[in-house]
């Protein structure tokens, strides 16, 4: 595989969100704003990178039995690295982002990369396969985040665009789209836009449901 | 590769991985901390401007830090006595630390830990805000708990110490979007002008649904936040505790007669 490859095809051929269903958690939690978004998406890229370039780096050192461990020492430092930094020059935003920025060690994308592709690939291959998925998991989240801000409270990284009723205006806010289960509504419509666009990632059903069968009585 | 799996190997990494990522993570936290404390004084600083109605959006941190300084006058309040206390210097003092320590602190029993927080602190940090030495508004800090967490927060109050002027938290943990909705500018709006005492009993609370303003009692009312119920409640105990007997009311008591 290329490294174009690598990095491009998370985003939409094996989306982390879209396709293996991965980190929906924090795209339901983070995305109410478009700017608390960006900055989530930018620790999760930072994270994913760097915990696979670390990881990829002593891959032939670790120990089979200890490895799960090692990965997670290593996405756990990152993740408190990267709040600090966050309350050290992002303070209101760290604020918004409370809980969620710790909860990335817990994104099941940072250590699905780590032990699937960091463990058997180089360091460089690994880091823009980090990037790649974390450009693949912002991709989704900045879309939820786009119609959730704009629907939501009718604006757009907190500048107003749909002037709402409470303000003077015209627009009657969507109540639902701040609520976090609306993410799951246009996760879903994101999904079934990529797999009508790239029909290959469409899977087989699981069970087929029966073609009709006569009704007959208990037995 | 096999050897990777010995017990010495191990260990090894095992070791040297944890000391790599402390070294990390305390490095980072230490390079990091002066920035962070500067945040959280400046984040402080504001939210008691802001509690007073003195905050402007986009203000620079210079420009709330000169406000601040040139506006605002700390002092420490015995809460028991209800009096001004010098005792204390206002320059370190730690309201937090003070709570926590049982030396200057009292156990609340089950009837009186009305805002659920097991120790009061015997001293507070009050802000006063004075206009040609005349007293124009005082800050009070409040705190209590919510439903996941202990709100903390910065209640003003006009002259008349029983008007509100304002009121914010700066720091909590409820559930974003929900609990978290204390933060919500038009929820804050309401406070100013709400009226806290009546005839002397603690009368402001946040009720359910919307406050009815036609009828009486609405000056006591703030509307509760929708999916809440348990943060609105925080919200109305930590103000019943904090303006009660067991909080500032006999300091408020005693500003307002002029002998605090």
């Amino acid at each position: 595989m290329s490294m174009k490859d690598t990095l491009t095809g998370p985003v939409f051929n094996n989306n982390p969100i879209a396709l293996q269903i991965l980190g929906i958690c924090s795209a339901l939690a983070v995305t109410s704003s478009l700017k608390v978004t960006l900055v989530m998406c930018v620790s999760v890229i930072a994270v994913t990178a760097f915990s696979s370039l670390a990881v990829s780096s002593i891959r032939k050192h670790i120990p089979n039995s200890i490895r799960i461990i090692v990965q997670m020492v290593i996405i756990a430092s990152l993740v408190i690295v990267v709040d600090q930094v966050l309350k050290a020059y992002f303070f209101t935003i760290s604020k918004q982002l409370s809980v969620f920025v710790g909860l990335i060690i817990t994104n099941c994308i940072v250590m699905g990369r780590a032990e699937g592709f960091a463990m058997k690939n180089g360091p460089v291959a690994s880091f823009v396969d980090g990037v790649g998925n974390g450009l693949g998991y912002s991709i989704v989240l900045l879309f939820v985040a786009f119609i959730r801000e704009l629907f939501g409270s009718g604006s757009l990284f907190g500048m107003q665009v749909l002037q709402t009723v409470n303000d003077g205006g015209w627009y009657v806010p969507n109540g639902l789209l701040l609520l976090p289960p609306s993410a799951f509504f246009l996760i879903g419509f994101f999904i079934w836009g990529l797999r009508a666009w790239k029909s290959e990632q469409v899977e087989e059903p699981d069970f087929k449901i029966c073609s009709n069968t006569r009704a007959q009585e208990a037995v | 590769m096999a050897s990777n799996d010995s017990i010495k190997k191990t260990l090894l990494v095992a070791v040297a991985l944890c000391i790599v990522c402390s070294l990390v993570v305390s490095g980072a936290a230490v390079l990091l901390k002066p920035a962070q404390v500067k945040n959280k004084a400046l984040d402080r600083k504001s939210n008691i401007l802001a509690a007073a109605g003195m905050l402007e959006p986009g203000q620079s941190s210079a420009e709330i830090e000169e406000k601040f300084v040139s506006r605002i006058t700390p002092k420490i309040v015995d809460i028991e006595a209800g009096r001004y206390t010098t005792e204390l210097g206002v320059a370190n003092f730690e309201q937090r630390k003070v709570a926590k320590n049982p030396e200057t602190s009292t156990d609340l029993g089950d009837a009186d830990d009305v805002a659920n927080i097991s120790r009061r602190e015997d001293y507070a940090i009050v802000y006063l805000v004075e206009t040609d030495g005349k007293l124009d508004k005082i800050i009070l800090p409040v705190h209590g708990y919510g439903l996941w967490s202990t709100l903390y927060g910065f209640l003003a109050l006009e002259a008349d110490l029983n008007t509100i002027a304002g009121f914010g938290f700066y720091e909590h943990g409820e559930t974003p979007g929900l609990g978290g909705e204390v933060d919500n500018p038009k929820w804050k709006d309401q406070w100013s002008g709400k009226v806290v005492y009546d005839e002397g009993e603690v009368a402001i609370k946040v009720v359910k649904g919307s406050v009815d303003t036609g009828k009486s009692g609405a000056e006591h009312q703030v509307d509760g936040l929708s999916g809440a119920t348990l943060t609105s409640n925080g919200v109305t105990n930590l103000l019943k505790f904090w303006l009660g007997e067991m909080g500032y009311k006999k300091f408020l008591t005693n500003l307002k007669s002029g002998e605090a």
